[in-house]
């Protein structure tokens, strides 16, 4: 008698790939480029659709599938497919394809805009075995072309979700908050609960905007007048106060740490992100030149194995870094990095005021902060998390609620 | 005779031996991509359109030194598993 069955269902979270047997590629995100149908003012990367120059730039179709190619060989199992518009590449149908013939999985980050019967009949025919995931600015063409300044996206956009939904073709929802649409947050969560992929789970926002990639100084200041204070952002996520603060006790638990001086802490280099011109960086934001790999000399695996392990091994060296992020326990709770650091001030361990604020106000939320302490200079952080972790909620949160 | 279905692709990950779904009704509905364990990837790799069954059975009595009887079992056994999941293709008797 066998003892297990020959086939067995498949999933990746739970197999050992993820676990001892990681191959030396698991995911991989490709920007098939820089260029997009809208031009949101907070996106940190979008280039207009006919920049000719920057088309001119971007890898061709042969080099697009060389790259697959490798990333299959190397052990991957799913690709992101992102931009810019990941649409508005002419060659998309044909690289989607072979990416799935390779054995690939294809997350595609898209606005829905571009999506055509033939394109949502291919993937039906040849499905990519992971959820679409579709921004969406608004759910009124007011709010939502304020916020891609771009005439007609609005319908454009629900002609390409509502083809999603037509033809059953797996997809999720996510929302950029912006001043235009906030007052429809409630009906944008309630129609995103009813779509079922969803699962009635509310769908994620960015909120807190990156700068630009490329740090554009004009476009970097609009994108500052576009973030939430940090107590406004606070409001926004506090709406469900419960559900938010038991969230945020579970996951304060897991990962909130002094940092030290070690710049990487996340998965940055264990995959990475091939930009539109064919440089290979540690993760999608991490555009400085000293951390990108040119794979125009290369190889994927080249710089997984040779390359971004010095990358990771990196430490800060700034001064104002070493004595608040390196001894800051809002690890978890921050969005300080090297890439938003580089984002921000060209560097890779510059404290970023914006993000640390952010942090501050929830600290001073859960109570883990008095009002006006510096969380580097708490010595007894571990005493405060506990007592937030094991407490009853209520009592301890939210004066300012 | 069978082989594997032009609507899969076969992968061997880091020992791992995964059959993933290129076209959709490829696999089922519920549970898209499937891993063979070692005596199902024993007996695909046999599949290859070329072989009768009887010749992939020798095969592998020879190559596992298995018991005959116990072999065919197992493969009649995959064979009916795959074939569900319309992951391999017959094309020919035998």
């Amino acid at each position: 008698m066998r003892e297990e069955p020959y086939v067995s269902p498949w999933i990746i979270h739970k197999s050992d790939l993820l676990k001892k047997k990681k191959p030396i590629l698991s995911r991989l995100d490709i920007e098939l480029t820089e260029r997009c149908n809208n031009n949101c003012a907070h996106c940190y990367i979008n280039l207009p659709k006919d920049d000719r120059e920057a088309a001119r730039k971007e890898l061709s179709t042969a080099q697009w599938k060389g790259i697959l190619k490798e990333a299959a060989g190397l052990g991957c199992m799913s690709v992101r497919f992102t931009g810019g518009e990941p649409l508005l590449r002419e060659d998309f149908e044909e690289l989607y394809v072979f990416a799935r013939k390779a054995g690939l999985m294809v997350l595609v980050f898209t606005n829905a805009a571009l999506i055509t019967p033939r394109l949502a009949g291919l993937f039906k025919r040849i499905p990519p075995l992971e959820k679409i995931e579709v921004t969406v600015y608004g759910m009124s063409k007011g709010a939502y072309e304020a916020a891609t300044r771009t005439d007609g996206s609005f319908e454009a956009a629900w002609h390409g979700i509502n083809l999603l939904l037509r033809n059953r073709i797996p997809f999720v929802v996510k929302g950029a908050l912006l001043s235009f649409n906030e007052r429809e947050m409630d009906e944008f969560e309630k129609w995103a609960a009813a779509i079922p992929w969803m699962h009635g789970r509310s769908p994620a926002y960015s909120m807190f905007f990156n700068l630009r990639g490329r740090r554009d100084g004009r476009k970097n200041e609009l994108i500052k007048k576009l973030r939430p204070a940090p107590e406004e952002g606070l409001r926004i996520f506090a709406r469900r106060k419960e559900d938010y603060v038991k969230g945020m006790k579970e996951f304060c638990s897991k990962f909130m740490r002094v940092s030290g001086d070690r710049l990487f802490s996340c998965g940055a280099g264990r995959g990475g992100c091939v930009d539109a011109y064919g440089f290979f960086q540690p993760c999608m934001l991490l555009r400085h030149p000293d951390t990108v790999y040119n794979l125009a000399g290369g190889s994927l695996e080249d710089a997984l194995v040779n390359f971004f392990p010095k990358i990771r091994g990196m430490k800060a060296v700034n001064p104002e870094y070493l004595s608040r992020c390196a001894r800051c326990f809002l690890k978890g709770l921050c969005e300080q990095c090297p890439a938003k650091s580089w984002m921000e001030h060209g560097t890779l361990d510059t404290p970023v005021e914006y993000f640390c604020g952010v942090a501050h106000a929830q600290a001073r939320f859960f109570g883990l902060l008095k009002e006006r302490e510096n969380a580097w200079e708490v010595r007894d952080w571990e005493e405060r998390l506990d007592s937030f972790v094991k407490s009853g909620q209520e009592a301890r949160c939210g004066s300012k609620n | 005779m069978y082989k594997p279905s032009e609507d899969v692709v076969a992968r061997d990950v880091q020992g791992e031996f995964i059959i993933i779904p290129i076209t959709s009704g490829a696999g089922d509905l519920e549970d898209e991509i499937y891993s063979l364990n070692e005596t199902g990837r024993a007996i695909w790799e046999k599949l290859d359109g070329k072989k009768t069954l009887k010749d992939a059975v020798r095969e592998l009595v020879s190559d596992f030194e298995g018991d005959g009887a116990e072999i065919e079992k197992d493969v009649s056994g995959l064979l009916g598993e795959l074939l569900k999941r319309k992951m391999i293709v017959k094309i020919s008797k035998s």
